[in-house]
Parts: structure tokens; sequence; C-alpha cells
């Protein structure tokens, strides 16, 4: 460790004592953002305690990153700078549960899979099924803005926070919304903290809206031998008055990655899967007739299409699909040392020409899978082998192929997840966009000292 | 935050000069006669433009809002002026721009449910416009028939069905917007992802307050498989209240949940002839909707609420005219109310659902304390009061009791953990009740998102931040939260 290291970790322990600060260089790396080791990890166990460490950063001019159970650090660019990993994970209490008014009151930092359990108690939960779910903390997945399967069904998060609490580049304790259902009351400044990849600010606490638990779920499984078959069956199914809670289109590739990852578990792939189709994976939920009403509408429609073949999942099955699809993206982006995945945003979300970014793969020998997820963009992984110089290389020119696609369907696209050598040479957030001078005013009114996790966001904010 | 402009009420000639120069004298009003025309929206708040404009084009809007910046002149947005909190008002002075000849769909794509719009077309116009495949836009004020979606998008707007749906700010996707320095600049995207800061959510129902809105991009809905309306009957407010309480807790999910009690429901049945009971304590219009398994069973399981609370009759509505004469029923219940009483002070507090039946007795005993009449017609389901203080806005010594009667309710609503406004917006009406809900700091960050987009109060001054915030708790002014409906 360092002079300035130790002297970070030091004086951050003057200001919420030793059992909070850890300067160790072992202990930081672990909270080491594209190779960036910080020179401290402080883990506060208040939102008082946040405010201090925020003020302290602030008056030392040092950056800060907040994480949570650290799954998703891999996203934005490589940060500018990076003293102190403010490690929220300490802040992990359910402050306020009303089942009857289905609102809740949840500390950033904790998991969502003990808020799941906590919520199924009352058969309640909220609907954020994504991935690193069994991992994750609930602060995180706002400030990724990780996608969740489920919002066909529900909607994201912006349609089900109702607030939130957080400690600004100011150093001071704000909050938005409320805990009702239903508010207008001021800016709504939460939702500028959903996806802000902890550039604006620590939250400490986020207020959301709780849903019933399903009485039941169900998947109908189709696989397609042509693009323009499951554009039909989607076309059909979107004007029908069904309203499917996920909705998955998944490139034989993608198909096989979900596949196998229950295959781990049976050994034998599941007989949903046909090696080498498309497969459109349409989740379902209540009780037993309206499951039927689904199942037997689906059928019709994905025949219709001349579906080669399809499955209906339930029980046990159907939850090991449920899980593998929200899984996917953390599949992919753990499938080798250079795995990188675009996030595409276009409308329709599956374009007629998708294959395209298949060649475009194929074109520099890299191996791909594409889908068109259910929480909205269509994600399109390389999984190549190694990471020399010419993959690197390779993966740069596939990225400029990428952004030169997505605005070619005035769309947009990033790069969710890639190697850090990678993510030197190129923009993951693309070319900059028109409204960069917009961004930087709210981030600005937000962190005036841009303490907080400098240059990981779009327009080198 | 100094309103700019707030001694100067009248435009200087200079100013009206330019104005015809851009848009021509057929678009522009100054004369005191047609401004006044214009000095009032849906609330009792005053203030009198010193111009009002109607530009045609996003160029005609920037154009003035840079001849409003060389003028030092404040700039209100405004489309049909139905808003119930101010929001749309001169409060000092400026330019006011109507956006009614901006009122063309741009664009329809039926295929990904969406719509681009300039901000004058009226909500139901919308709606209308894309019946015929089975869509609709959401959002539905009851001023639906009259305001508009530019309206809708500044203050946030909601209604019945918000419950389901969300409020306007679940259903816009992009914005163009005319910043107050004149330049056009755009906010997320047709799919709704885009990269970065969810820009469109802050600028939705930022009240008028950060930019102006020349052009937005919504998403339509699919129209239902089936729709079933209920109308149940009760002898004691509590017994509907608690039914409230309980669909909520039970995670029964209606379309829309509105509760009016027995008292104003008279009022309007007098006046609709809608088929409410002219004798009960409250009644529950309870919409269902969905795939038909889905609402049948939701059906029942309300039904079974109701019967267990003790309703005296629950009625489904045979067919859609049947439907539609209760929604003009609950659409129009507030005019109905100039029928009984002089004035009224509409509020729209926030409370949790799990407790409305305790909201609802308090509002009670404050309103026989105040010796006032206290109607209650809103959005149960969400717990949205709309508690609706009956006077008479010319005796001096009611009108005073009637603001601190309302005070004791919102101030209650915070207590409970609620908020001041459901979908009405703060607008001037409740910007001093703001300092109830939001901290020193609070105001300290919303101000620099203020001062980030309009540093120099240009546009809409007065609105949602206190002018005379001081330090902690403070009394709410007079004017606040008082609608009159004059006979």
């Amino acid at each position: 460790m360092n002079a300035v290291a130790t002297n970070v970790a030091a004086r951050l322990e003057s200001v919420i004592g030793a059992s909070h600060v850890n300067g160790s260089s072992e202990f930081c790396a672990k909270f080491a953002v594209d190779d960036v080791v910080p020179s401290a990890v402080a883990r506060p166990a208040s939102s008082a305690e946040v405010g201090e460490i925020v003020r302290f950063a602030k008056s030392e001019k040092l950056a800060l990153i907040p994480s949570g159970n650290r799954t998703k650090l891999g996203m934005g660019t490589p940060p500018g700078h990076y003293d102190i990993a403010l490690d929220m994970t300490g802040l992990n209490q359910i402050a306020y549960y009303d089942p009857g008014d289905l609102t809740l009151s949840v500390d950033a930092g904790m998991s969502l899979a003990q808020l799941e359990d906590a919520l199924a108690r009352q058969q309640q939960f909220v609907p954020l099924a994504v991935p690193f779910f069994e991992e994750c903390t609930v602060g995180g997945v706002i400030a990724s803005n990780i996608g969740s399967s489920l919002r066909p069904g529900y909607g994201s998060a912006r349609d089900f926070l109702l607030g939130a609490e957080f400690v600004n580049g100011a150093a001071t304790f704000t909050k938005s919304g409320g805990r009702v259902v239903k508010n207008v009351t001021g800016y709504d400044l939460h939702k500028l903290l959903i996806g802000s990849l902890g550039t604006l600010g620590a939250i400490t606490r986020l207020n959301f809206r709780t849903f019933p638990l399903p009485e039941g779920y169900g998947h109908l499984v189709s696989t397609f031998s042509t693009v323009d078959s499951i554009m039909r069956f989607q076309a059909i199914v979107s004007k029908s008055s069904l309203t499917p809670s996920s909705f998955d289109i998944l490139g034989p590739e993608a198909a096989q990655a979900v596949a196998e990852f229950k295959a781990n578990r049976h050994s034998a792939l599941p007989p949903w899967f046909t090696h080498g189709a498309w497969h459109v994976c349409i989740g379902f939920e209540g009780a037993e007739s309206i499951l039927r009403r689904y199942s037997s509408d689906l059928v019709q429609y994905a025949q219709q299409c001349g579906a080669s073949n399809y499955h209906l999942l339930e029980k046990f099955e159907e939850k090991s699909l449920r899980v593998g699809l929200r899984e996917l993206v953390k599949l992919l982006s753990g499938s080798g040392p250079s795995a990188t995945i675009f996030r595409i945003n276009t409308l329709p979300i599956f374009p007629s020409d998708v294959s395209d970014l298949g060649t475009l793969a194929a074109r520099f020998s890299i191996p791909c899978c594409i889908f068109a997820s259910s929480s909205g963009p269509l994600y399109f992984a390389l999984q190549p082998d190694d990471l020399g110089d010419k993959t690197i290389g390779s993966l740069g020119h596939i990225a400029s192929g990428v952004f030169e696609y997505a605005a070619a369907h005035d769309g947009s696209a990033s790069i969710l997840f890639g190697p850090t050598a990678l993510k030197r040479i190129v923009n993951v957030w693309g070319p900059t966009r028109n409204d960069a001078p917009l961004m930087r005013r709210v981030k600005n009114a937000f962190d005036p000292e841009n303490i907080f996790a400098p240059g990981r966001f779009v327009a080198g904010i | 935050m100094p309103a700019k402009g707030a001694t100067r009420k009248v435009l200087h000639r200079d100013v009206i000069h330019g104005l015809h120069n851009i848009l021509g004298a057929s678009h522009v009003l100054h004369r005191p006669e047609d401004l006044s025309l214009y000095e009032y929206d849906g609330s009792v708040e005053k203030g009198r433009p010193g111009a009002v404009v109607f530009p045609t084009t996003t160029d005609d809007v920037s154009r003035v809002v840079r001849l409003a910046a060389q003028h030092d002149t404040p700039i209100i947005g405004r489309g049909a002026g139905t808003g119930l909190s101010g929001g749309a008002l001169a409060r000092t002075g400026g330019i006011m721009i109507v956006f009614a000849r901006m009122n063309r769909i741009l664009e329809l794509d039926l295929k990904n449910q969406r719509a681009v719009v300039q901000p004058g077309v009226v909500n139901y116009e919308l709606t209308h416009a894309v019946d015929h495949a089975g869509l609709y836009f959401a959002p539905d004020p009851s001023s639906w028939k009259s305001c508009t979606i530019g309206g809708n998008v500044a203050e946030n707007a909601g209604g019945p069905h918000t419950l389901a749906y969300g409020v306007t700010s679940n259903h816009v996707t992009a914005l163009e917007l005319v910043l107050p320095d004149g330049e056009i600049c755009r906010v997320g995207s047709c799919h709704g992802d885009s990269l970065g800061y969810d820009l469109t959510g802050l600028f939705v129902g930022s009240e008028g307050t950060l930019a102006l809105v020349t052009e937005i991009t919504v998403k339509l809905l699919r129209k239902p498989e089936s729709v079933k309306t209920i109308l149940a009957i009760f002898d004691r407010v509590d017994d509907a209240s608690e039914t409230v309480a309980e669909i909520t807790a039970r995670a029964i999910t209606p379309a829309a949940c509105e509760m009016l009690d027995g008292w104003t429901l008279r009022a309007v049945e007098d006046f609709i002839h809608a088929g409410f009971p002219m004798v009960s304590a409250a009644v529950l219009l309870i919409e269902l909707e969905g795939l038909g398994e889905v609402v049948a069973a939701q059906v029942a399981a309300v039904e079974e609420v109701c019967r267990e609370h003790h309703a005296r009759e629950v009625r489904i509505a045979r067919d859609e005219q049947e439907r539609e004469l209760l929604w003009k029923g609950r659409k129009n219940a507030f005019g109905a109310l100039g029928r009984i009483a002089p004035g009224n002070y509409v509020l729209d507090g926030v409370i949790p659902r799990s407790k409305i039946p305790q909201a609802l007795r308090r509002i009670q005993e404050i309103g026989e304390r105040y010796n006032f009449k206290i109607g209650n017609i809103f959005h149960a389901g969400d717990g949205n009061l709309h508690p609706i203080v009956l006077f008479d806005p010319r005796d001096a010594g009611q009108y005073q009791r009637a603001i601190e009667a309302s005070a004791e309710i919102i101030r209650y609503c915070v207590e409970i953990g609620g908020a001041l406004t459901g979908e009405h917006g703060v607008g001037m009406e409740k910007s001093e009740l703001m300092p109830l809900l939001f901290s020193d700091d609070d105001f300290a960050l919303m101000r620099r998102i203020h001062d980030a987009f309009n540093p120099q109060s240009a546009l809409n001054p007065g609105k949602i931040f206190p002018l005379n915030k001081g330090c902690g708790e403070i009394t709410p002014r007079a004017q606040a939260a008082v609608r009159a409906v004059p006979l």
C-alpha cells in the first residue's frame, strides 16, 4: 500500500471508525473497477455515516464509487479516478413495509434474494427478475438499471420505484418521491438515479410498489426456422388480448446457453431445446383458468406462424427455464475473459435484419449469440477464446459495426460488459449523443465537485 | 428564487412588435380584454399575462423564447388551461405560449404502439384517432375531452385508470424541448430506453419550469378484451373505505376504484342521472379489465369483499351505455357540486391505501369541528383523496376556516406517510405547502436542477418552489389549495 492510500484509509478511520474502513491492498483489490484499485473501502452502517464519508471525500476531492455486492462493477467506462469504494452492504434492512398498501421502503444494500424471501412471507414481490439475482443488492439493480425479464408484464423499475433517499455530491442527504403509489409532488429526481451507475450519489434507500405473487406460472417455448415467422408470431401475440409476463427471443446459441444452464443440474438437455433453431419463450402467470387460456391461445398462434415445434412448460421445468432466461446475461458475461455483451435498443426490439449482427461477428471468426430480451433490448454477446491484441482489435471493429447498426435503426447501443482492454480503446457508450450537454447539467447539479464515479458514464460524466 | 420580470406586468411595445414579426398579428393577443380570458385556469388562482401567443411550429416557440430572453420577460406554457393547481398561470406576467394551434398528431406507429404528437393535441383526440386499431392513450384525467397532452406532460396528469396503468410519466418515451435560451433539443427515444440519465422522466411533471415541450412520443395501450364495471352501494362510509383497503390488501388489482360519498352523490345524481342511489353513505365504482378469465375471477373476488363489508347492493353495469353513464357521473362530479355550494376547496392529498378508513374518519371529524360539509369523491384505489370543502368564499370568516381545515387535512395526509399531490401538480396552489414534505437540503438539490435548465427563472416563475420559504415549518398561505366554483 502506498503512502497516499494509507493516508486515505487512516483519515477515513478518523471519520467513521476503524471497524468501517479497510485499506489493505488485498481487500481493496476486490473492489477494483476495470483494474483501477481504490485506496480504501468504507462500509458505512447508516445513512448518516454515508453522509460523513461523502463529506470527507468532497473536502479532500477524492473519487468515490458506491457498490453493492459488486456483480456489475464491470459496467461503464474505466473510471477516471477511484479513491474510495463505498460498500453499501451495511445498509441492509427493510425500513418499512405495509403489505396492506403494497408499498415497501428498503435499504439499498439489502440483497434482492433476501428481500424476495421477506416479501414472499406476505405472498408479495418486487418484479425485478434480473441477472445476478441471488447475489445482487437492490441499490445495485437500480443504479445499473440492469433489465428485468418481467418487463412486459410489470414494466421497468421506473414504473414501480416510488421514491428514493440518497446522499448527493454536495454531501447532503436528500429524497425524492415518497412511499405512496401515486405522487407528483416535486421533481422526479429518483428516476434520474435509475441507471446512473453511481454518478449522481449514493443511494441509501428505495421505495417500491410491491405486487401479489402469481398463483401459478407457465411458459410456451416454440421453435422457428426463419426470422420472418418469429416476427409474425410476435406481431400476432402483441395484437392479441394476451399480456404475457415475459417474451424472450433466443438465437440458436443463446437457446443453447439457457438449455445448458439447466443441463448442469440434470445432465441431459431439456426437451424444449432444438439444436440450431431460434426459440421464442413466452411466460405467463395467474390462476389455473388463466394459464389454460394462455396455453391454448399461444399454441394456436405458434402453429399459425409455422412453429416447427412447441412445448408447454410448468412447475419445475418452467421455473428452471425462467431462471435460465433471467440469468442469461450473467451466463454469457462469465463465459470467458474476453466475453463482450452489447445492449442494443431499437424499435422493434427484434429487427428483421438481426442476422446482420451474426454476419459481423463471423467476419472476425468470433463466436456470438443473439437474443431479444424480455427486458427490452436486443443483446449481442461475443465469446472470443483469448484476450490477445488481435482479438481486442477485432472486438473494436465489431463495436463500431454495432454502433452503426443501432444508429441505422434510430436506436442506441452500448457495451454492457467487456474486457478492460477493449473498454480502453472503445467508448462503451458509443458515439457522443446530442443530449450529452443536458446530461452534464444534471450531473453538475447532483455532484458539483465530480466526486461520484467520475468518468464511468455517458458523455465523459 | 427571484421571479423574472416580477414587477413588470405590461410588456414593452418592442416585445409586442417582436411577437408580431415572428408570428403575425393573428397569432398574438395583447389587449387587456383579450388577456383577461387567460388569467384563469381550473384553480381559483389568477395571473394575467402581458401577451398571449399561439405558435404553430417548434421554431416559432424557439424564436418567441429567444425574444423573451432578450427582453428579460417570463414565459409560461399553457395547454387548455384545465389544470387545478395554477400551473398554467402567469404569476408574474410575461408571454404566455398557448399550444392550442400545435395540435397535430405527427405520427402513428400502430405496430409498435407509439404516437408522436404536438403538445396541443387534446387527450381524448389521440385515443379517438387510434380507436380503430384497438389502441388508446391511458392517462384519463376528468378533463380528458378538453385537456391537452402537453398539459398532461407538464403536470404529470393522472385519472381514474392510473391505478392500473400509471400517470402520464409512465406513458411518455421521448420529448422535444425548447430551453429558456431558445435551444431546441430532444430527450428519450421512441422505444423508451436510451443511454444515460432518464431525462424524459425528469422533464415530465416538471410543470413547465425546466423547458417547454414541443413534441411528445407516447405509448399506446391495447384495449382490454373484457371490461366490467361494478357499483357497490354502502350504508356506512367505514364499510366502503374498509372494502377498498381489503381489495388492496387481497391484491385484487382493478383498473379503477373510485369512491363517492352518499351526500355528494345525491348532488351528482340530481344533475347527471347516472343511476347512482339517492340514499346511501357511499358507493364504490370499480372497474376490472383484462382477459375474460382474469376479469371473471376478479369480479367474483370484488363482490365477495363488498358483501363481507356489508354492501347493500352490488350492481354490475349491464352494457357499455350503463357503464359510460356511471363514468359520466364520476367525471362530472366536481361540476355538479357547484349546484349546492357557492365555492369549494378540492384537495389532492395521497395516503397509504391501508389508512383510508382512518383518514376518512379524520376528515369527517375535521369537517365537524370546523362546521363544514366535506365531500369525498376520489381515486380510492390508489389512495388519492379529493376531499372537497364546501363553503361560501364571499364570507371572509368561512374562507379562512376552509383554509385552516384544508391545511389540517393535508398535514394529516403527510403525517400518515402521504404526499401533497397525486395528480394535480404543485403549481402556485401548493407551493407553500412543499416544506411539509421536503427539507432545505431537498430544496437545494431541486433548485440546482431547476437552475441547471432555467437559471434565470424565465420559465414559469413562481411555481413548485415556495416563495415564502424560510426554514422549517411554514404556515400555508391563505390562497393555498383554494378552488372556488362560482354559481
